[in-house]
């Protein structure tokens, strides 16, 4: 009888379990094209440490509760295999195993299990006491019902089992009692105390029976759908770090961006149903912790509402009625939210599971300006200036080389010169930036650097227009370039700007073009390294210093020790780190074409991050990008610390050669 | 209804240098763009088109690398665009250049009334402002300029209502259809082409209108029949500068020295 009832309830959720997840994954397929499948071993070894390893989810102290619960699920998925199978044939069970083996599993159950209870408390300690914010966003929310009933069904789960075996243990049934530690000290209670044996093993494994039935009908319909999709998402990752877009081509009929759901691509689909809803993007996003409108998080699960609202209608081949982009509403994203993005890279940084939510913010920006033609309006300018003068300040491009001055500035040809010195649009017309480029022109010649320039031939790189998803003009602009670079016979280019450095070097290479591209402070690090720069270590005058990682020389392109290896060289000790510093640095405010916008809404994101340099009451800023430079010089004088200095790293370099005894 | 607009392709002046030896500009190398004013002439003429449903019309007189500049009225979503180009039309100034681009409007007014036509302020390179009332004086048209504002059309009572902004103050007039407007870049912001519409503008037709289709008397037009003509240009010499009050020391003196200056020379729109 209790088979024939068991067997029918696992068919009817086994049915309904199929039927939800086909449902729903059969929705990501509606997603365009996209290539994730590729090296297999690389991503099969990426799937290892990032879902079995949890390499990013033990990053945060905490994680170490979802670690036990991780692996504990994975243990016990042999032990409730176990019990659905032998609740339906009951004379199948582990105790076919070699015994060895049988008994090793045992004690793995009863210990694992035991682990888990522990972590679902403090789960509950968390959420009910601890209560960390970036649990919560406007419509998902850490406390919410369903966490608790999820977090419930662990843990009768685990009562039930210790229960059942406890009770079996105590009746004398259990051969292998010896290792099963725990519930033989359960066995004991519940002898102890005088219950109905038989009465507790048959309500604990009803128990045990339908909480595990319950589980598999509510799960692929909650967030913990992600217990399906988390593994196969990391398979599928970028298998380098995303810090670009993707190309768009350019003809008629054609779409740009996305600006309805399906547009996006199976893999954005489907990292929306891997989302784990942890809040550890959103709790390390400048734009989130400024009180902007924008929460990457929420934006994963606006794509995954939104798909899950549209998607019956668009499979029938009929348009979603539920907007991705408008009014603040659940499935939707504001347009606020969308151009607040710095595309820093830190919520991708962030995601244990591997999801890329910038490029999703991008490709939304790409709808906006391509096919609607609406930005805020300071973009206009900067649209206008950038195709009609190939800089953002709309500078007559003849005044590129102006810097120069009286330098011994080389042009550069190709032979004769071994490097390009790309100096950018900021190196090239603005004051403060200018003077950093006659500091590095000035340290190259020095280390006896061959080296060279375009001048007025130089163009914009394209960086904020592609960050701002005006590829049309991007595209336009990387052609132009790549086209330069060419004809030039370039191959070695030095960049003093990382956003420069990331174009040149990563976007650049979607249009077949291998450059070696450095940057400043790499070159000069290795120029110290190989003894052409001599120091002596002993630079004072600039005070104590404090690092700030530029997003795009650090997080963007893995280039953290190169610009303290400089400071430790003039200065004689490494530099003082902020508390979010290296791959957790925190942005300046200016990247992803932020830098040639209003900040109107909540707080700045310099005055943030300045806030916190400031707490290492350093006398100098040592920055390595000119957009940073801005931000910290502003943010300083803002917060009435215009005595603190602000230098790139070139510039602390100078400063030590000029001090150098000897 | 038409609304022509016209469009004019000017040298981007930032980049222009006086060559200091032989007194005239040094254009090698200078891109052309399309005079700003006239940008915001356009995007006045899309919103008649968009609230009242007009056809507008683009044109412009230049060399045939002008096309570029109509392409880009076009990209904003101008329905036709006409090049007025010919060798006689070349070293017009404004009376010339106004008797051909008059021309060209009566001749699309044979296709379909023309309502309004809309003119930039003035270009950044002849300066003059004196095409667009040319226009209108040749047309026998209404002419309002230096509009800031349009507060109404009405089309069955064909009427214009709009906001003039002058030196210090503003002025609200009213004339009747057909009328001129010659526009200042406070009146709107000019919208920002979809890649679709570049892409459609790429290969859109740009017609072009040489004499034998205006049929003008060559004597009236370009250089011959233009009265006057440039004799020199340069680049007046600067009176040397002055420091005034102490920036090091004192900002906010020097700042408020620098107000005070900038009311006395009136370049601040109070
Ligand atoms: C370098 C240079 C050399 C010149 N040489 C001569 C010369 O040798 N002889 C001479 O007589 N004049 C000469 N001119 C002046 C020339 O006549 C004027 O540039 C021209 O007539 C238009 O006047 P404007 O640019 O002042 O236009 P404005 O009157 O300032 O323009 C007002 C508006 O009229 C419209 N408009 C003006 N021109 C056109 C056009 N071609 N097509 C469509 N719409 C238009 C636009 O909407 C514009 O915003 C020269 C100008 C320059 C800059
Ligand atoms: S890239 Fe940076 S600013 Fe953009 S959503 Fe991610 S964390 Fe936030
Ligand atoms: S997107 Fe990633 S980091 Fe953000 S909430 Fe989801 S799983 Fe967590």
């Amino acid at each position: 009888m209790q088979t024939a009832i068991f067997t029918t309830l696992l068919v009817a959720s086994l049915l309904f379990f199929a039927w939800s997840v086909y449902r729903r994954l059969s929705l990501v397929l509606l997603g365009l094209p996209e290539e994730r499948f590729d090296q297999p071993g690389r991503r099969l070894s990426e799937m290892f440490l990032y879902a079995f390893g949890q390499l990013r989810v033990i990053k945060k102290p905490f994680g170490l509760n979802h670690f036990v619960i991780f692996w504990s699920f994975v243990i016990l998925a042999i032990a409730n295999g176990e019990f659905l199978v032998n609740g339906v044939f009951p004379s199948l069970s582990l105790a076919l195993l070699p015994e060895g083996l049988h008994r090793a599993l045992l004690v793995a159950f009863d210990v694992v299990s035991l682990l888990t209870l522990f972590a679902i408390a403090l789960s509950f300690v968390r959420r009910i006491v601890v209560r960390p914010p970036q649990l919560d966003s406007l419509y998902v929310k850490g406390r919410s019902p369903e966490a608790f009933a999820i977090l419930s069904f662990i843990a009768l789960l685990m009562l039930a089992y210790f229960g059942m075996h406890g009770a079996i243990i105590a009746q004398g049934r259990e051969a292998a009692a010896s290792a099963m530690p725990v519930s033989t000290v359960v066995a004991a209670w519940l002898t102890h105390a005088g219950v109905d044996l038989t009465l507790v093993e048959s309500v604990s494994w009803w128990v045990h029976a339908l909480v595990l039935i319950a589980f598999i009908c509510f799960l692929p319909l909650s967030k913990h759908m992600h217990i399906l999709t988390a593994i196969p998402n990391c398979y599928f990752g970028a298998l380098n770090w995303p810090a670009t877009q993707p190309r768009e081509t350019f003809e008629k009929g054609a779409v740009y961006g996305v600006g309805s759901v399906e547009r996006f691509t199976w893999k954005d689909l489907f990292d929306s149903f891997s989302c784990t809803e942890c809040g550890r993007c959103q709790s390390v996003c400048p734009a989130s912790i400024t009180g902007k409108p924008l929460n990457p998080r929420q934006v994963v699960h606006a794509i995954k509402t939104n798909l899950l609202e549209n998607g019956p209608a668009l499979k029938d081949g009929r348009k979603g009625t539920l907007p991705l982009i408008g009014d603040e509403g659940e499935g939707t994203n504001t347009e606020d939210a969308i151009w607040s993005c710095t595309t820093c890279g830190a919520c991708m940084e962030a995601c244990p599971v591997l999801i890329e939510q910038m490029p999703k913010i991008v490709k939304m920006r790409r709808h906006l300006v391509e096919t609607e033609s609406k930005f805020p309006e300071e973009l206009l300018n900067l649209f206008e200036n950038m195709e009609q003068r190939s800089n953002p300040w709309g500078i007559a491009p003849g005044e590129r080389a102006k810097w120069v001055s009286t330098l011994p500035v080389k042009p550069f040809v190709a032979g004769e010169t071994e490097y390009l010195l790309y100096v950018g649009c900021a190196g090239s017309f603005d004051s403060r930036a200018k003077q950093v480029t006659v500091a590095l022109a000035t340290v190259l010649n020095a280390a006896g650097v061959s080296w060279g320039i375009l001048g007025k031939d130089e163009k914009c790189c394209g960086d904020s227009l592609r960050r701002l998803g005006n590829e049309y003009l991007f595209d336009k602009m990387a052609k132009e370039n790549v086209e330069i670079f060419r004809e030039r016979g370039v191959a070695k280019v030095i960049t003093l700007c990382p956003h420069c450095l990331t174009t040149l070097k990563n976007d650049y290479r979607q249009y077949g073009l291998e450059l070696e591209v450095v940057h400043q402070s790499e070159l000069i690090a290795d120029l110290i390294k190989k003894g052409r720069i001599k120091l002596d270590g002993s630079e004072k005058s600039l005070g104590k210093i404090a690092y700030h990682d530029p997003c795009y020389l650090g997080r963007h392109n893995d280039i953290f020790e190169a610009p303290r290896t400089v400071v430790q060289a003039v200065t004689g000790s490494a530099p003082q780190e902020a508390e979010r510093h290296g791959r957790n640095s925190f942005c300046c405010g200016a990247g992803g074409g932020r830098m040639w916008m209003e900040e109107f809404i909540g707080d700045r994101v310099n005055h943030t991050r300045v806030d916190e340099l400031l707490a290492e009451k350093p006398d100098t800023v040592c920055v390595a990008c000119p957009y940073c430079m801005t931000m910290m010089e502003d943010g300083l004088k803002d917060r009435g610390a215009g005595e603190v200095k602000v230098r790139d790293v070139v510039e602390v370099l100078a400063e030590g050669l000029l001090h150098k005894k000897g | 209804m038409l609304v022509v607009v016209c469009v004019k392709q000017v040298p981007d002046t930032t980049q222009v240098q006086i060559d200091p030896v032989t007194n005239t500009l040094i254009r090698e190398g200078v891109p052309f763009i399309v005079n700003p004013y006239d940008t915001h002439a356009v995007e006045q003429a899309l919103r008649f088109k968009d609230r009242y449903g007009c056809r507008v019309v683009a044109i412009s007189m230049g060399p045939p690398n002008a096309e570029a500049t109509l392409r880009k009225a076009l990209a904003q979503g101008a329905d036709r665009a006409v090049l007025l180009s010919d060798r006689v039309f070349g070293g017009a100034d404004t009376l010339a250049t106004s008797k051909v681009l008059a021309a060209a409007i009566e001749r699309l007014a044979q296709e379909d009334e023309v309502g309004v036509v809309i003119c930039g302020k003035q270009t950044i390179d002849g300066d003059t402002a004196q095409v667009g009332p040319g226009i209108a004086t040749r047309l026998d048209f209404a002419q309002l300029t230096l509009v800031d504002r349009v507060d109404e059309l009405d089309l069955s009572a064909r009427r214009i209502k709009v906001s003039r902004k002058l030196e210090g103050r503003h002025e609200h007039v009213e004339a009747p259809l057909p009328v001129l407007l010659t526009v200042v870049r406070e009146l709107n912001r000019p919208r920002y082409p979809t890649v679709a519409m570049r892409l459609e503008s790429a290969d859109a037709q740009v017609e072009v209108w040489d004499n034998s289709v205006l049929g003008l008397d060559v004597n009236t037009i370009g250089l011959k029949g233009s009265p006057t003509w440039v004799s020199r240009i340069f680049s007046p010499e600067r009176a040397k500068g002055e420091m005034l009050g102490d920036g090091a020391h004192d900002p906010e003196g020097a700042a408020q020295l620098l107000i005070d200056k900038m009311i006395e020379k009136d370049l601040l729109a109070l």
